[in-house]
């Protein structure tokens, strides 16, 4: 590959012989399968999605996730699962989450007793 | 670690013809404007993808490129924690590549394909990265200074509007500010040291002033601008205006050192508007079009690693598993 010999400052790269590279591409057709990454900060917390890695199986793929997740702050565990065996809602139909907050049944605040009673006490004297 | 992106004629041309569903691409850039990010998945027009996509893989192509230059001294370095430091710093940039190809392939281009247009030439990387570490003094320099140049456009655009690009660089600044530190310790030791150790800083700062200048791309009165890169949050800052900020931010720190920039000219105007002489852009294009001191040893070194690894990469390999794009 490489006509003229590089003369590098690092000493290593002039001992890997460049000249001796025949090809020097990628075979794209070799893909890793991809895998979602889930930190556990600590104990009692949830787990939460932080990212992807590449890897072969599920022991390199932790292998990967603590090196590319694990190297800063606190963490309890690392999950990771095939992105393939994850099941999403297509983001293009979000807003059939619109309406939701709308449902004030579900909300605690939406439960106002005091007055009724208070009205009640009075009607009767209580 | 990157600079910015610059877009050529062509694509500005093609950036202001563009062909989408009126309705979709209007909904689109309303959820922009409304500071909402896009995630994958989403529609987007073909130009927002095409851009982010050449951007996002040409800033994890300069992690992982960018890392050689300073690996070069990690069996150098002057002492166990310094040492140690280095080995952290670099180990930190691959991580960061990591991130960035896994946001870039929500786009829809593989990793290996992203590795393969790095090793063909069609995809670039930061030009900053031709340049050699010839002394300890230039690790000290990169780790302070084009860290910190690295770190003023990575801050800008974590505020852009594609979601995975996002959360990558806010990850990425809260790593990078531990580069910024140590090489400011380190720069700092060798600028209150020994003479010979003053000189080296002061010979590394001479080397690095013009690339850290180049760093940010062209001046805007020379380079394509495109309204809807800035109107999608693609590009979210012109290229003077990061580079007057990192002026503003760096230039004082080193100063302060009694260290000098080898130009006369540098000077802030009353106007908060940094001058400094010509960086000689001729050579800023000489060097990103393989003209640099370092272009042909970089990708070398990164065919070699695809080339002497594969075999471990094909033992590793089930082809019973099929690739799936991530999901975020």
């Amino acid at each position: 590959m490489s006509n003229n010999q590089i003369n590098s400052l690092d000493p290593r790269v002039n001992r890997l012989d460049l000249s001796r590279l025949k090809e020097g591409k990628v075979h794209t057709n070799t893909h890793l399968i991809t895998w979602e990454v889930f930190h556990l900060e600590k104990r009692g917390k949830q787990a939460v999605h932080v990212g992807v890695v590449h890897a072969p199986n599920p022991e390199m793929a932790l292998l990967m996730a603590k090196e590319t997740f694990g190297r800063r702050g606190k963490t309890a565990n690392l999950w990771v699962a095939k992105t393939s065996n994850v099941y999403t809602f297509n983001m293009q139909d979000e807003d059939m989450f619109e309406t939701t907050p709308e449902k004030t049944f579900r909300d605690p605040a939406a439960y106002r007793v005091r007055d009724r009673i208070e009205a009640y006490r009075e009607k009767h004297n209580l | 670690m990157y600079g910015n992106t610059h877009i050529t004629e062509e694509e500005a041309k093609r950036l202001n013809t563009i062909d989408e569903d009126p309705e979709k691409l209007q909904a689109f850039e309303e959820r922009i404007a409304n500071g909402e990010k896009i995630e994958p998945g989403d529609w987007m027009p073909k130009e927002y993808r095409r851009q982010l996509l050449r951007m996002i893989e040409q800033h994890a192509h300069s992690e992982i490129v960018g890392a050689l230059p300073e690996g070069t001294w990690i069996t150098r370095a002057p002492n166990f924690r310094r040492k140690l430091a280095l080995i952290a710093k670099v180990q930190d940039e691959i991580g960061h590549g990591q991130l960035l190809y896994s946001a870039a392939e929500t786009l829809g281009k593989t990793r290996e394909q992203m590795l393969e247009d790095l090793l063909n030439g069609k995809s670039k990387y930061s030009n900053v990265f031709n340049y050699p570490a010839v002394t300890w003094a230039d690790v000290a320099v990169i780790g302070f200074l084009v860290d910190g140049a690295a770190i003023v456009n990575q801050v800008i655009n974590s505020k852009g509007s594609y979601g995975p690009y996002c959360r990558a660089l806010e990850r990425i600044c809260y790593e990078e500010s531990f580069h910024l530190k140590q090489g400011h310790d380190n720069v700092v030791y060798l600028a209150t040291g020994t003479a010979k150790q003053r000189s080296m800083l002061q010979e590394a700062i001479n080397r690095w002033y013009r690339p850290l200048l180049h760093f940010f791309g062209p001046p805007d009165r020379t380079s394509q601008h495109s309204e809807k890169l800035m109107k999608w949050k693609v590009k979210l800052a012109s290229n003077d205006d990061m580079r007057n900020q990192f002026l503003d931010q760096y230039v004082p720190k080193i100063w302060e050192l009694g260290i000098t920039f080898p130009d006369p000219n540098l000077k802030k105007n009353n106007d908060g508007i940094w001058e400094f002489s010509d960086p000689d852009w001729d050579e800023f294009k000489r060097v990103i079009n393989g003209g640099g001191p370092c272009n042909k040893e970089r990708l070398e070194v990164r065919k070699y690693a695809e080339e002497a690894g594969r075999w471990v990469r094909n033992a590793l390999m089930n082809p019973s598993e099929k690739y799936t794009i991530p999901l975020a």
